[in-house]
């Protein structure tokens, strides 16, 4: 354990509350956080602090482990701008725009949050083949949706796009139409009310929702086991160089993309976390 | 949900104006259903089809597969197993962090969140690291015959990390904006600490109790990647149903992974309805 709950509590105001079952509640919380984050992160650190540091940093950064990461980075970006853009077209359309069906619609932007991945990838796949309902007619176009690094693209917006509307819809539902309407009758076109009131508003919403599409779709391996054909250098992602090299049980292989994985997601928090208090500030004056 | 509304939430918005439904409008309307149709419609609609392509005898013969009703059983067994814990850290972790001040507070509040922003591969990696044969404990546990690396015990502890946040997660916003005023009140009253919790503060929180542990579900059932790192893939053993959904996958089975993944999509089709009934009972309640 690294921290004993009563070291954690130190504080005045609790001696004041009358609730009980502070001490039980949180050392349960700290005890059940130690084992089952805390020291495997441990482990991760230690085991990595005892590997050659030159051969830690050859694994993690060969041919094969930086085309990953291109990879990894680029479709996860293409597929977060992919979600801001249609997310936020899609999260308007359901909260201002009726037409029949749209609640069902409305429902159904969670299917990808509550699929299981490995069947997102498996559904998708068949989709986008060249005997797919898709690919039959996009194939012959030359666009190939499985098995290429637009395969990868595609899942990860799959997975992201619920992050990306949830985040947004809450935003549009609480415009002020009141603003619009004094836009209006100021004389401001369609485009100029867009460019100049919606768009200042919603954008820092968009940008937490570009944020969470993209962490999701940076850690996503399920789906694209399936869709991406897994071709190192062309379409493996870093998730899946990891898999790849604890299958071969090259283990210093596999915990130096993970460590690099590990220090994306940290920065990516931070981001997001300092993002979102931006936003928060943004709405409050 | 709360007894005394929020007299904010009960000031009626004015309906936004319709404005008249102009081509603007049906352009609007026409990109996000074509957008929706092949990103989620699509998609679900064809794991159905896929899978009664050459009809009901195929698909049941599929589902009725040893390793597949094995690997039914397994999922199963997991999501019994993580379900309940998770429910239990989520309402102790709640109760601490959203009616106490504590110093610590926001670390445990970024702890909690640290497993939707890493990968579910490295999750599945720290496990391999701590117990596995080359792992910190993997010596010591081998000399005890303990068996957690392409075991249960290992993909127990791999769908733990990735699913505890979801219980939480939903109940801290809930027991935070309830304050916490009326389990004073009932300890005033003379109730004990554990009748307060029973009568006043879970009846309070039991629609995002219950959809929490619908997450949490979800995700433990369906877990691909942690769990694909911990299992070793054993057919008939350590199988879950996505596992199995790859294996058959990767057979060139045209039907059975797809007969497999129905009840996964089926899964999903119940946590979205679920999820659906509860946003409209909560919205009607206020």
């Amino acid at each position: 354990m690294t921290r004993s709950p009563a070291a954690v509590v130190k504080s005045s105001s609790s001696r004041t509350n009358p609730l009980p079952g502070f001490s039980i509640t949180l050392g349960f919380t700290v005890v059940y956080l130690t084992v089952i984050v805390l020291v495997p992160i441990g482990a991760l650190a230690i085991k990595t602090l005892g590997l050659s540091w030159k051969e830690l940093w050859e694994l993690a950064t060969n041919e094969r482990a930086m085309a990953a990461y291109r990879l990894s980075l680029g479709a996860s970006l293409a597929a977060a701008l992919i979600n801001a853009v249609f997310g936020s077209l899609l999260a308007w359309v359901l909260v201002r725009n009726p037409f029949p069906g749209r609640r069902l619609l409305d429902g159904l932007v969670d299917f990808p949050f509550a699929l299981p991945t490995a069947v997102a990838g498996l559904t998708l796949a068949s989709l986008f083949s060249d005997h797919g309902w898709l690919g039959q007619f996009l194939v012959p176009l030359g666009i190939k949706g499985a098995f290429s690094r637009l395969g990868v693209v595609i899942a990860l917006t799959f997975v992201g796009l619920p992050f990306s509307v949830r985040t947004i819809q809450p935003e549009i539902e609480t415009l002020d139409p009141a603003v619009q309407e004094a836009a209006k009758c100021l004389g401001a076109s369609r485009w100029r009310r867009f460019l100049s009131i919606t768009a200042p508003t919603l954008l820092p919403t968009v940008l937490t929702g570009f944020g969470l599409s993209f962490a999701r779709a940076l850690g996503e391996y399920g789906s694209i086991a399936f869709i991406s054909g897994n071709l190192p250098f062309q379409t493996e992602i870093a998730p899946t160089l990891v898999v790849m090299r604890l299958d071969q049980f090259d283990y210093t292989g596999a915990i130096s993309v993970a460590v690099v994985l590990m220090i994306f997601s940290f920065a990516l928090l931070l981001t997001l976390n300092s993002l979102h208090g931006w936003a928060a500030k943004f709405q409050e004056p | 949900m709360s007894a005394l509304p929020n007299p904010i939430l009960t000031v009626p918005n004015p309906p936004p104006r319709q404005g008249k439904r102009g081509r603007f409008h049906w352009l609007l309307v026409g990109v996000a259903v074509l957008f929706s149709t092949v990103f989620l419609v699509l998609p679900l609609v064809n794991v159905f089809v896929q899978a009664l392509s050459a009809g009901l005898g195929p698909y049941w013969r599929a589902l009725v597969d040893p390793d597949t009703l094995s690997a039914i059983r397994l999922t199963l067994m997991i999501a019994v197993i993580t379900v309940p814990l998770n429910a239990v850290f989520g309402v102790a972790a709640s109760w601490a962090i959203a009616k106490f001040e504590f110093r610590g507070r926001t670390f445990l509040l970024s702890l909690i969140d640290l497993p939707f922003s890493i990968s579910p591969v490295v999750a599945g990696i720290l496990f391999v690291l701590l117990f596995g044969a080359n792992g910190l404990l993997g010596h010591w546990l081998e000399v005890h015959h303990i068996k957690i690396i392409f075991a249960l015990p290992g993909m127990v502890f791999a769908t733990i990390f990735v699913t505890f946040p979801y219980v939480a997660r939903e109940l801290i916003p809930i027991m935070r904006s309830q304050g916490r005023e009326q389990e004073e009140a009932a300890l005033t009253l003379g109730a004990n600490g554990w009748e307060t919790f029973w009568h006043v503060t879970l009846p309070s929180i039991k629609w995002g109790l219950f959809y929490g542990i619908v997450l949490c579900n979800a995700r433990a059932m369906g877990e691909f990647g942690a769990v694909a790192v911990v299992s070793g893939h054993i057919a008939g053993l350590t199988d879950t149903l996505p596992l199995r959904v790859e294996k058959l996958y990767n057979e060139f089975d045209p039907v059975a992974p797809f007969a497999v993944a129905t009840l996964l999509a089926l899964l999903a089709v119940v946590t979205m309805v679920l999820k659906a009934a509860l946003e409209w009972k909560t919205r009607h309640e206020q």
